[in-house]
Formats: structure tokens, C-alpha cells, sequence
């Protein structure tokens, strides 16, 4: 089957090329899904016969962003999806629209250094932004207590852990608390980077920074990737969710997430999300690519859009089976449906390609 | 001295012409592009930065003391100025003394054998690439610092003298002294390299004429080798001084990068000793990747061209200094 698969695949993307030639694509963006973005081009070159190579840069979601306006990448990725303005602006500029395909789901935990817990605290949204506006200073507060009722925590002074760096994982993180605690919207906001108030804070470089930090200081509380804390095993705690449960995050929380009804251009955000099983720290990647291709100066022929379409199409179905391997979650059928419909939308030149190619 | 040039070839007239010429005018195309190029970054830094020079004006981005991308989207240097003189002086301070006993030590005490190890070694601390000295921050030095010190000096203030707590700031290792510290250790070489080949490019008759004199070793050192000396070690300092205001990836991971300072006075003016602070350099390398908005990028970018002011001022006086300080009639 997988065999079967795979030639089909090829010969679909060679049946997109007029010659036998290869087609290079270039992308860049967020440095979070680069490892998946890696196996899957590695993969699709495989399947290709090395006919369709793409060369991912992964200089950060908002060089991505910038990138893919200036037009110098076929297209770029992205943690969070362009705002209205962003959209806006875009199609002023360009006459097209941009479409932000959702292609994988990751999730940021609360990590923390407490000596002698077994098992994984629990947290709530307003407790865990009382602890980052500082509200809340030591691990003993009536608060965390509360959540926590069979644990005995120490007096210990909280330190609080954040990237100092631009990150989508600062995002997402932020995204999340801006919904659950009316003063961190009035005080800090949302964003890649933000004015942390927290008295008793340290930033650090990068999820390997902020891993580092809460590993060597006792009573340090800081916030990674989930496969990041996963494999570095730190650990981290759970979130009570909208719906009030306690939730870890893992695989299947994390693709519940998603399981909330999506607008049709999919830029949404999943934090705090009211699916009742999900974890509420959670949030697509987005790749962003232009709805008319022939607007963006990168694509230089029709087979080049056609390989790429047939990438992109790949990349949200079967590609989809190398997420989990890389502690990703893999989209839901919903999100998964609504991704070959936004690609479905793609034309070169007015030619309905992913009609076509999404149809087939 | 006749009989060897009359050996020579005879050059062509052309040569005997143009030679000079073309000599003096490369010379002088190269040397002005180097002209032509710091002031084309410095422009070019104030064109990217213009934007928010133009927002909050030239001393009032200079002296903000707000740094919020998210919210207000409002932009101050001061305590990232602040960070990076005090980081940079406080490394030159600590590393000034070592380098230069090292120095002294390479150059006039130690057995030939060991000074080529201490070359070697203060050759290969130069060329430490500088994310390792930040990864052996993150997982030796601040936890060493922070168990040896820092706790045990935070422990006894609260008990002694609780009203200082503010100016130790959080004990967790990641802060202003680790930063210094490894900034220190960074510059190091650079120091100990150039003092070490300005002393043993004392002449030899200026120290035995001080021996004749019947000085010691030490006064010989003090009175008659560092005074000549003193050029090519300011040079050195200066290098040093130079590399720590630019230093960016070790400080950043180490730093804590927090722009909360301490007022002196009404003024922030201090970070605390052992608490996060941050820097200029640190904070453009961290936030460029990601600034997404246009008032945040050209923030950074005005950043960049508030340090090459700071990095021309500071440049100023030390030539200043290297010409008030250097041995009548000798090129420091």
C-alpha cells in the first residue's frame, strides 16, 4: 500500500513536469516545526526521485513572514497566521490573497523545577498568570495549594522563566494567558516578545535557555514546547481546560484541541480551547502561500506551482503520518479537510490548480 | 650600501614614473574605504532606525525606559545603554589586573618551557567561539557562582542587612555578575596578549640600566619596564574593551535579560548585582528574528546605531588616552 503510495505520488508530480527537470523550492520561517518540516522534504524528495527538493530556512515565524511578503520564497511558516491587517495589506499589495494551511499542531507546558514531586502539578489559567505577573510568589501560595490539594510544596521563591528571544512559543503562551486573566491583557498582552512584569524573572535564550535555566534553578517555573520538555524530560504540569479538567498535554490532548469548529481560512486561535479532552496551550503552524501563485515573484513557471501544490497536498494528508513519530500532533479530519480546501483555492495564471491536483 | 643596489635590475622608465603613484593612490582608495564604510553603516543604521528615532525622538528613545513590543509598542535604549557600559567596564575591571600579572608573569618570570603553554593556552581562550563560554555559563559557571556565592551572600544579607536585598537582586545564577564574570574571562587574552608583547618589547638596555641602578625585580618592572610599556598595554585594553561592548551570544544566554533597573538617586542608573539586566547587542540578536511589526524592527535597528555611537565615543577617548599615556617619542 505504502509502495503503491508512493509511485502514485510520484508519478503524479512528474506527471506535473513538462521535462524530467527538478524543481527547487525555497522556503523559511519558524524554527518550531523545522524537524518536521525536514523529514517531510526529505521524504518527498525521496518519493520524487529527488525531482522536487525544497530548501527550508528556519530563521524565525516573523522572518518568515516578512520573507514571504518580499516575495523571495515560495512560501513561508509560520506559528501564528497573519493578522487581519497583515491580510489585508497583502492583498492590497499584491492582488492576491494570502492563505495561512494549517500542517501540524504543537502545544507549550508549564515546566518547573521542584524537588521530590512524583507526579505532575496542576495548574489553572489564572494561577499560572498570577505567577507571571508576579501576583504570586512562592511555591507554597494558597493558589497552587488549592489545585493541588495531595502535594506537599515547599516555601520555595519563584522563579520565573521566560524566552528572552522572539518566539512563537512566546506567542502562543502569551495568547493563552491574554484569554484566561483580564490583567495580563491589560498589563502584558499578547506577542513574540512582551514586557514581562514578573519582579522575580530571568529570560534565557531559546527553548534550550529556558530549559537550561529551570533545570539548574530549584523552584523555577518557565514554559517549552511540549516535545521539548518531552524529550529533554522536564517536568511539566498539567492545565485545567475551559471545560474544567485537568489536562497533560500529549498527543491525543493536543490534536483535541483542534477539535473546534474552524473558520473557513483556518487562522485561528486554539488556546483555550473549548473542546472538553483538549489541552488549552495549544496551536496550529500555519505554511503561508499565496492564493494565486503567479502573484508571488518566487514561481517562475507552471511546473514549479505545480509541484508545489502537489507538495502542499502531501504534506496535509499522507505527509501527516511522520508527525506523531516527531512528538507532533497530526491535524483532525476537520482541520485536515479544511487545509485541502484552502489549497483547493490555489490558481497560477488563472489556472485552477489545486482544483485539480486536490480533486484528483 | 652602493655595491648591493648597483646589483639590482634597473627598473623601466614607467616604472620609475608610475610606481609611487599607483602605490599612493591604492593606498589611499583603501583607506578611505574603510572611511567610506563605517560611515555607511553608521548611516545606513540610522536610516533603519529612523522610524523609531523619529516616534520617540532622538533623546527620548535614548533615555526610555520602556520596552514593550506587544502592548503599548513603545521603545526606550536607556537600560539597554546602561547594561552595556556597566557589563563592559565592570569585565575590564575584573579581567585588567589577571591579565596583566599574566602578562608580566609570561614575559619576565616564567621558564621558557611554560611560557610557550601560556601562549598556547591564552591563544586558544581567544579563540573559544563565544556560545561555548555562553553554554559553559548556563551549566557550570552560574550554578557554581550561585551555590558559592550568591546564595551564601544573599542568605547572610537578609539576615544582616535586609535593606540591601533590592541592589543583590534574584540569586539564580543568571544575572549581571555571571555576565561580567564571563565577560571577563573572554577578554582576558586579548589584554594579556598585547601587555605581554608591549613588555617584552622593552628594550634590553632600559632594563639593565635599572638593574645597574641597583633596582629589584619588581621595582625594575614597576619603574622602568610598564611606564614604556604602558602604550601597547592601554592598546590592549582597549581591544578588550572594544570586544566586551560588542560581545553578544555569551552575555545574551547568561544575562537574564530583564530591563528592570534599580534608581539611584530618582534615576535608574544601576542593575543589581546578582539579577538579570541585559545589554545592547544581546537584545538586537534575540528580538530580530522575530519582530514582526515595523516599529519593532526599526527599534532594534536604531538600537544597532545607538551602540555605534557608543562604540565611536568610547573609541574617541581611548585614542585620546593612548596619546596622553605613551612614552614621549615612542608610536604606541
Amino acid at each position: 500500500m505504502k509502495k503503491l503510495l508512493a509511485t502514485a505520488v510520484a508519478t503524479a508530480a512528474l506527471s506535473g513536469l513538462a521535462s524530467a527537470q527538478t524543481v527547487n523550492l525555497t522556503g523559511a520561517g519558524a524554527t518550531f516545526p523545522f524537524p518536521i518540516l525536514a523529514k517531510y522534504f526529505d521524504e518527498y524528495a525521496k518519493l520524487t526521485d529527488g525531482k522536487v527538493r525544497v530548501n527550508y530556512q528556519s530563521i524565525g515565524s516573523g522572518g518568515g513572514q516578512r520573507q514571504f511578503i518580499e516575495q523571495t520564497v515560495h512560501f513561508g511558516a509560520s506559528d501564528n497566521p497573519f493578522n487581519d491587517q497583515q491580510m489585508a495589506d497583502i492583498r492590497k499589495n499584491t492582488g492576491s490573497a494570502a492563505l495561512n494551511i494549517p500542517f501540524v499542531l504543537g502545544a507549550v507546558v508549564p515546566t518547573y523545577n521542584l524537588p521530590g514531586l512524583t507526579k505532575p502539578l496542576n495548574f489553572s489559567g489564572e494561577v499560572l498568570a498570577d505567577i507571571f505577573l508576579g501576583n504570586i510568589k512562592t511555591w507554597n501560595d494558597p493558589a497552587i495549594a488549592k489545585l493541588n490539594p495531595d502535594v506537599k510544596l515547599p516555601p520555595l521563591p519563584i522563579t520565573v522563566t521566560h524566552r528572552s528571544d522572539g518566539s512563537g512559543t512566546t506567542f502562543v503562551w502569551t495568547d493563552y494567558l491574554s484569554k484566561v486573566s483580564p490583567e495580563w491583557a491589560q498589563k502584558v498582552g499578547r506577542g513574540n516578545s512582551v514586557d514581562w512584569k514578573a519582579p522575580n524573572k530571568v529570560g534565557a535564550r531559546g527553548n534550550e535557555g529556558v530549559a537550561g535555566v529551570v533545570r539548574q534553578t530549584p523552584g523555577a517555573i518557565g514554559y517549552n514546547e511540549v516535545t521539548y520538555a518531552v524529550q529533554n524530560k522536564i517536568a511539566y504540569g498539567a492545565v485545567q481546560n475551559k471545560a474544567g479538567r485537568f489536562v497533560l498535554a500529549d498527543l491525543p490532548s493536543i490534536a483535541a484541541a483542534a477539535n473546534v469548529p474552524l473558520p473557513g481560512d483556518a487562522r485561528i486561535s486554539l488556546t483555550n480551547t473549548a473542546a472538553p479532552d483538549g489541552y488549552p496551550v495549544a496551536s496550529f503552524s500555519y505554511l503561508l502561500v499565496y492564493e494565486k501563485l503567479d502573484a508571488n515573484k518566487a514561481f517562475k513557471s507552471e511546473a514549479e506551482a505545480r509541484a508545489f501544490v502537489e507538495l502542499l497536498k502531501w504534506m496535509v494528508t499522507d505527509g501527516q503520518k511522520f508527525n506523531e513519530p516527531l512528538t507532533y500532533g497530526r491535524l483532525p479530519s476537520v482541520a485536515q479537510q479544511r487545509a485541502l480546501a484552502l489549497i483547493a483555492r490555489i490558481t497560477y495564471q488563472g489556472k485552477p490548480l489545486g482544483k485539480d491536483i486536490v480533486g484528483r | 650600501m652602493q655595491a648591493p643596489l648597483a646589483r639590482l635590475k634597473r627598473p623601466s622608465a614607467l616604472y620609475r614614473m608610475l610606481g609611487d603613484r599607483v602605490f599612493v593612490v591604492v593606498v589611499t582608495l583603501l583607506a578611505l574605504g574603510i572611511v567610506a564604510l563605517s560611515l555607511g553603516l553608521g548611516y545606513y543604521l540610522y536610516l533603519g532606525g529612523a522610524q523609531a528615532i523619529e516616534r520617540f525622538g532622538f533623546w527620548g528613545f535614548l533615555t526610555g525606559t520602556t520596552w514593550d513590543p506587544a502592548l503599548k509598542e513603545e521603545f526606550g535604549a536607556w537600560p539597554y545603554l546602561v547594561g552595556t557600559l556597566l557589563t563592559s567596564f565592570c569585565a575590564l575591571f575584573l579581567s585588567l589586573f589577571p591579565a596583566i600579572a599574566a602578562a608580566i608573569y609570561a614575559a619576565e618570570y616564567a621558564p621558557k618551557w611554560l611560557v610557550g603553554i601560556i601562549n598556547y593556552l591564552v591563544d586558544l581562550m581567544a579563540a573559544v567561539p563565544s556560545v561555548v563560554y555562553g553554554i559553559w555559563g548556563i551549566f557550570v559557571l552560574a550554578p557554581f557562582l550561585r551555590e558559592n556565592l550568591f546564595l551564601p551572600a544573599y542568605l547572610w544579607t537578609a539576615e544582616h542587612a535586609p535593606g540591601i536585598l533590592p541592589y543583590l537582586g534574584n540569586p539564580s545564577g543568571y544575572g549581571f555578575f555571571t555576565a561580567v564574570v564571563i565577560l571577563a574571562s573572554m577578554i582576558i587574552p586579548y589584554t594579556t596578549a598585547l601587555a605581554r608583547d608591549a613588555i617584552s618589547l622593552v628594550p634590553q638596555a632600559q632594563r639593565e640600566a635599572a638593574y645597574a641602578l641597583g633596582a629589584t625585580r619588581w621595582e625594575v618592572m614597576r619603574l622602568a619596564m610598564l611606564p614604556y610599556a604602558r602604550g601597547g598595554i592601554l592598546a590592549g585594553v582597549i581591544l578588550a574593551l572594544g570586544r566586551a561592548l560588542g560581545e553578544t551570544m555569551a552575555v545574551a544566554m547568561v544575562i537574564g535579560n530583564t530591563n528592570i533597573m534599580l534608581k539611584l538617586l530618582g534615576i535608574p542608573l544601576l542593575y543589581p548585582l546578582f539579577g538579570p539586566a541585559t545589554t545592547m547587542p544581546s537584545v538586537i540578536a534575540l528580538e530580530f528574528k522575530e519582530a514582526v511589526t515595523d516599529i519593532h524592527l526599526s527599534s532594534l535597528i536604531a538600537l544597532g546605531f545607538y551602540l555605534f555611537l557608543v562604540a565611536f565615543v568610547v573609541n574617541l577617548l581611548a585614542s585620546y588616552l593612548i596619546n596622553v599615556f605613551k612614552v614621549g617619542g615612542q608610536r604606541a
